[in-house]
């Protein structure tokens, strides 16, 4: 098979449930290798845009493909290029985690893949019941099942949903394996960090459209967001405002807290400020805008902006 | 290959793991086997003449109609036929897998009924057992293919109830098990009739006691396999992954496995 430009494409996509339009007119690109996160608020059309291309939905309009091939028209050749975490699914409740692995593997035709189900934190647990796992253990066995055929193009919806701290870092580690691999990786998430940190470009949807499309950084960059300047002293005799490059300011706690349009400008005049009341820097946070900030701007706005 | 064995290995496992299927499979037709043999047999001697065959009958019933679509409503509920669809599980295999185990089990379970009818019962033993363990296969299949369509075309736990006891109740009470069909007013025999249990029971008499004519038995047993065939291509055929797949008008289409059964009850 000839190697896809896109490991993903999703143009002029339309899916509508009886009179309630789920998605409009959405397109975008994955490339090969690329981790891509798909972020919004719930209703926002993202299960839905991931359901259209698992081939679990037939779209009213549009055109999708996933390293070229069809998700309805072809399902059979999509099952072997993709592995799909869902975010609702569910295994039979006496079914066990070997048989699991055993039987989802036979089914794609190669050898079971006990070590993933050891990486995952299955070591010990082969033998439960699905019925008896834990959420945590559920969504980890459903990406060990998704990822034992060692597909190019893998879907996790909200993989990390239930999951505790270390079993999070655990999954976001197993994320960047896969992109060093050359996996191509479409991430649905609530967590900005986790899409901020792993994603190297991000979409965010807003009633079932495309409210905004970049690499993290692009985005935060975006707009209106200002940067954070938060300075504790000693004696707390710092202005309110009134430095450069402020367009408002803050009081938290012993911070005072600058949003700054001009960060060097800000930062300086602050410092110098300090030195001339005799008062003594005690600590000096500059923070960039977050892709959460971003995020909130974007979707308690409505609208890109 | 390795798909189906491990597929059927797992599947016929759920039905010992299952508390709810290994009650419907095992002991509510075992039970109601040696409760019912009990008050017949002392009330109604004629009763062992056939008893084998009408409690091989209950057994089925009990495994396919009251087991399997409950078994299909939840698991598409639950979002189980999601998973299996996006790994690459055959619609087909997802139907035929427990319709075939739950026939598995069923034989241990006609012969724990055969066995205890006899010795405690004294009931009348099969001339032919070959006859008897194809016309018991060929029930299982039939309502194995009527009990998947059932829990295909539901689309919720609620109307799959209603539609069981659609199946179950004209199967016990109208289909000459309990009640000899001769006794029955002619339009109840025909309702009767629109199910597989007269058809198994007058191919029981044919094929396996030889107290019927085998033109007669032979032709309710291609109506058994007909239904079935019928109904387990429909449940593939109709079969939705999840519940937000549009089910629209496919009860009425499902109507079409019962086609062989009344063509059967029709021509007499």
């Amino acid at each position: 098979m000839a190697m896809a430009e896109w490991a993903i494409e999703v143009r002029g996509l339309r899916k509508a449930y009886g009179g309630v339009v789920a998605v409009s007119d959405l397109s975008f690109t994955v490339r090969p290798g690329e981790v891509f996160g798909l972020l919004g608020p719930n209703g926002a059309g993202k299960t839905t845009t991931l359901e259209c291309l698992e081939g679990l939905r037939r779209a009213d309009e549009g055109e999708l493909r996933v390293l070229g091939v069809d998700p309805v028209r072809e399902g059979n050749r999509l099952r072997a290029l993709l592995g799909v975490q869902l975010q609702v699914s569910a295994l039979p409740p006496t079914l066990r985690c070997d048989e699991a692995m055993r039987l989802f593997c036979a089914y794609r035709g190669v050898p079971p893949r006990f070590e993933l189900l050891e990486r995952l934190g299955f070591a010990g647990r082969f033998g439960v019941q699905y019925q008896s796992l834990s959420t945590g253990y559920r969504r980890r066995l459903a990406l060990a099942l998704a990822l034992a055929h060692d597909p190019p193009v893998v879907i996790l919806d909200e993989p990390t949903a239930g999951l505790d701290v270390s079993s999070r870092r655990e999954l976001h580690s197993l994320i960047r394996e896969l992109r060093t691999q050359g996996t191509t990786v479409l991430l649905a998430t609530h967590d900005m960090a986790e899409a901020e940190s792993i994603a190297d470009r991000v979409a965010i949807m807003l009633g079932g459209t495309l409210a905004a499309l970049g690499t993290p950084r692009e985005l935060t960059a975006a707009a209106g967001s200002l940067t954070r300047v938060s300075v504790r002293t000693v004696n707390s005799r710092l202005a309110g405002a009134g430095y450069p490059g402020v367009v408002r300011s803050a009081r938290t706690d012993e911070y005072f807290v600058y949003y700054s349009e001009d960060t060097g400008a800000t930062v300086a005049a602050v410092l110098a400020h300090i030195r001339e009341m005799g008062d003594s820097l005690v600590d000096l946070r500059v923070e960039r805008p977050s892709l959460e900030e971003r995020f909130l701007e974007i979707t308690e706005g409505g609208g890109a902006g | 290959m390795r798909a189906f064995v491990e597929h059927f290995a797992f599947e016929f496992r759920t039905g010992v793991r299952n508390r709810w299927l290994l009650f419907l499979t095992y002991l509510l037709p075992l039970g109601f086997h040696l409760l019912l043999a009990s008050v017949m047999v002392s009330g109604n001697p004629a009763f062992a003449t056939t008893m084998i065959g009408v409690m091989a009958v209950f057994a089925v019933l009990s495994a396919t109609v009251l087991g399997l679509p409950n078994m299909l409503v939840e698991a598409r509920e639950a979002g189980i036929f999601r998973a299996f669809r996006v790994s690459g599980v055959p619609a087909a295999m997802v139907l035929a897998m427990p319709t075939l185990t739950t026939t598995l089990h069923l034989v241990g379970v006609w012969v724990l009924i055969a066995v205890t009818a006899v010795v405690f019962f004294d009931a009348a033993v099969p001339p032919s057992l070959a006859g008897f363990a194809a016309v018991c296969i060929l029930t299982a299949f039939a309502y194995g293919g009527l009990g998947a369509l059932v829990g295909v075309v539901a689309p919720g736990s609620p109307v799959a109830q209603l539609l069981i006891q659609a199946v179950y109740l004209p199967s016990l009470l109208l289909g000459d098990l309990l009640v000899p069909a001769e006794v029955l007013p002619p339009a109840l025999r025909m309702l009767g009739g629109l199910l597989p249990a007269p058809h198994a029971m007058e191919a029981f008499r044919a094929l396996a006691y030889r107290q019927a004519p085998l033109a007669a038995g032979a032709a309710s047993a291609m109506a058994l396999l007909a239904g079935g065939v019928i109904g387990l291509v429909l449940a593939v055929r109709l079969f939705a992954w999840d519940s937000q797949e549009q089910r629209r008008g496919r009860a009425l289409v499902a109507v079409l496995a019962l086609l062989p059964y009344m063509v059967r009850a029709f021509a007499g």
